[in-house]
């Protein structure tokens, strides 16, 4: 059983300057996330800021990030290190990015834009752009030996690696650019250098979207790329970031047929898009104690039941051969990574009793994961 | 406030954490829907064709394709909804667009469209729901229920309210009008939000925040389904008496295995414990709850079967929509 990824010698290696945690939704990614940034803080004295996306509220509060200033804090009550912690504020990161590159006029005037405000609040992809954007930030702060990201949890953990590109895209299109043509005051003939499909389009969006949003939507386009043209080569650059040695990719699964294909179908693309995917977390797997087949549990409490139905210790190894055929199941299903991503070491952690909502748990939650 | 009561659901939207097993809820409740001479659709909207491999399926392609037969008899379709697809749709039917829709997608406007436009995507996602739930064929309703496996409790609201946010955006066109009368489906008896939780904290803490957020956007919850609850006999056993019950069925007796054993059994006992109170924490808020076991050996087609047949009693209604008789609608009877 493969159980051979070295998280130690991962957390504690200087070249290292940013690990991020993907994965779908509900396989322990912010608790990976927090944990992996505590070991390495305590264990292995670096300076670490762990960036979170929505921690559950007591874990957020163990580590001291209910302040939600959008700036990292950090965490009281370690055992020696230094570890800060952070929870992304999608909104917030949006507007400092505009009021840091426009003047206060202007960065008013775009924040009172309908359409702005649809795109930083509900916009789906912006949290993607924001997490990007904001490990940027730290990144280029060098506050920090080691940042540990916490991907956003995408309808496709994959929208995180698409983000910068969307985002490129959407800023440098043919259709922004036919937008902010649009505009009034920067009128050009671009519809006449598209021909005819330009004006069926235009026709068509401002029909079917109306009139109205598309010139919010124009006016917010414009005045991007007047404010903060520089989005999309910082994307790039932070995308670029990504793929160099410094960065380690670990894929965080649970035992479940959608959270294995996940894990899979994302490791490929991390390979293919050359990101170092550096290892693979098995979290949630049933604990099994007792080395007993199920098989011999199950005839011996028939046996047991067959002089008392409520025999007590018929109930106990039948509670032992449910785990262990749960745990069978779960080997079973996890075995599809293995087949799939044959090179992708891994670290197998046991479902924890309880829910890790502070330091000490989380302490353990590591020490099981490093082995 | 009316005397008679709402009318059946016949859009069931299925939520919750991600991990709970919502798409196998989703799947098992379509079977379950699925009686005698009743057609059901089950669909997803995610790209993450998640409903494909439960039904031992081939990738679901946008166009509706017949899945399983359902419970006694009934028949179940299938979908993935493309946002992409869905825009084409919406010109053509609007606009008789030929030529010009392939012409707009090759220019990247429909990309641009489905990515930018705020919430674009989710409403035509949801109209393209809409127009499943209501569509007719030969004098009768295409689908007798149209179950949706939905975004994640996190997002749900907001793909859900979608429509009410773009009406306001989009004042003019028929995005904005479109809008507003898929917002009225959505917001209507015939609509039931399920939420879908395990027995754990987070799930259940996602169950009752979207809960409260459902009832604070006036979206209709329907079920609780409490998934994945491992049921263990709590009784209390000692090392002695397991030692002599291993010894008299003539299993190793060992110091080693009867720790591991009552280790395991106390484990087991403190997540029964769990269970009964996010089982108190769910009852709380007032709704019916359907209790789902956890399969050991995993969900395969039979398990599916298995789950509908279970799900089944808390669907008893009219088989054909008379309203006035249902008790799942009487659920939410204000």
């Amino acid at each position: 059983m493969a159980n051979d990824l070295d998280l130690d010698a991962l957390l504690s290696d200087g070249g290292k300057r940013v690990v991020a945690c993907c994965g779908s939704g509900g396989v322990g990614k912010t608790t990976t996330a927090a944990a992996l940034a505590l070991r390495a803080a305590e264990r292995h004295g670096r300076r670490t800021v762990v960036l979170t996306i929505d921690p559950a509220h007591r874990l957020a509060q163990s580590l001291g990030m209910e302040a939600l200033d959008n700036t990292p804090r950090p965490v009281d009550g370690l055992e020696g290190g230094s570890l800060d912690a952070m929870m992304l504020d999608m909104k917030r990161t949006f507007d400092d990015v505009v009021a840091s590159h426009t003047t206060a006029d202007r960065a008013a005037e775009i924040f009172a834009n309908p359409f702005y405000q649809a795109v930083s609040s509900t916009f789906s992809g912006t949290q993607e752009y924001m997490a990007m954007e904001k490990l940027g930030q730290l990144r280029a702060s060098g506050r920090w030996d080691l940042i540990v990201l916490d991907t956003p949890p995408s309808r496709s953990a994959l929208d995180f690696l698409d983000a910068p590109a969307r985002l490129a895209r959407f800023l440098d299109g043919r259709v922004i650019r036919l937008l902010s043509a649009s505009t009034p005051g920067s009128r050009r003939s671009m519809l006449s250098l598209m021909g005819a499909s330009a004006a069926v389009f235009t026709r068509v969006f401002n029909k079917v979207l109306g009139g109205h949003l598309l010139t919010d939507v124009a006016e917010f386009t414009a005045s991007l790329e007047d404010t903060f043209g520089g989005f999309r080569k910082r994307a790039e650059a932070t995308f670029r970031a990504l793929q160099g040695d410094q960065t380690s990719f670990l894929v965080v699964a649970a035992p479940e047929p959608a959270a294995i294909n996940e894990a899979v179908y994302f490791s490929r693309r991390l390979t293919e898009e050359r990101m170092p995917l550096d290892g693979m977390i098995l979290n949630r797997l049933t604990p099994v104690r007792a080395s007993l087949s199920a098989e011999r549990a199950l005839g011996a409490a028939a046996t047991l039941e067959e002089q008392d139905p409520e025999h007590p210790v018929a109930a106990a190894l039948r509670t032992h051969a449910d785990r262990a055929r749960r745990r069978a199941a779960e080997l079973r299903v996890a075995a599809r990574y293995g087949a799939a991503c044959p090179d992708v070491p891994q670290a197998r952690l046991p479902a924890l009793g309880a829910e890790v909502v502070d330091l000490a748990g989380l302490r353990d939650f590591a020490a099981a994961a490093a082995g | 406030m009316s005397a008679i009561a709402p009318p059946v659901p016949r859009l069931h939207i299925v939520t919750g954490k991600g991990g709970t097993g919502k798409t196998t809820v989703a799947a098992a409740l379509a079977l379950a829907l699925a009686g005698p001479g009743r057609r059901v659709l089950l669909a997803e909207v995610e790209g993450r064709q998640g409903i494909a491999p439960l039904f031992d399926a081939p990738s679901l392609p946008y166009a509706e394709r017949r899945l399983a037969a359902g419970l006694d008899g009934g028949e179940v379709f299938g979908q993935a909804v493309d946002a992409e697809e869905a825009l084409l749709d919406y010109l053509t039917m609007f606009y008789k667009l030929g030529s010009a829709g392939r012409a707009l997608r090759k220019f990247g406007a429909i990309d641009f469209a489905t990515t930018i436009a705020p919430g674009l995507r989710d409403i035509l996602l949801t109209g393209k729901l809409k127009e499943a739930v209501s569509r007719t064929e030969a004098d009768r309703m295409a689908y007798d229920a149209v179950v949706l496996d939905a975004p994640p409790t996190g997002r749900v609201v907001k793909f859900l309210n979608v429509t009410v946010e773009s009406g306001r955006l989009a004042k003019t066109g028929p995005i904005g009008k479109h809008s507003r009368s898929v917002a009225r489906l959505l917001h209507s008896s015939l609509t039931a939000v399920h939420l879908v939780t395990t027995p754990a904290a987070m799930p259940v803490q996602e169950t009752v925040d979207a809960h409260r957020d459902l009832l604070a956007a006036d979206l209709p919850v329907g079920h609780v389904v409490f998934n994945k609850v491992a049921g263990t006999k709590t009784v209390d056993v000692t090392a002695e008496e397991l030692r002599e019950g291993l010894r008299r069925t003539g299993l190793p007796s060992d110091e080693d295995l009867v720790a591991a054993l009552l280790e395991e059994h106390a484990a087991s006992r403190v997540e029964t414990e769990a269970v009964d109170s996010y089982r108190d924490r769910l009852e709380r808020l007032g709704r019916p709850i359907e209790e789902l076991a956890l399969l050991p050996e995993g969900v395969d087609l039979s398990g599916l079967y298995q789950l509908a047949r279970r799900l089944r009693p808390s669907l008893r209604g009219p088989r054909r929509a008379a309203p006035g008789t249902d008790a799942e609608g009487a659920d939410r009877g204000e």
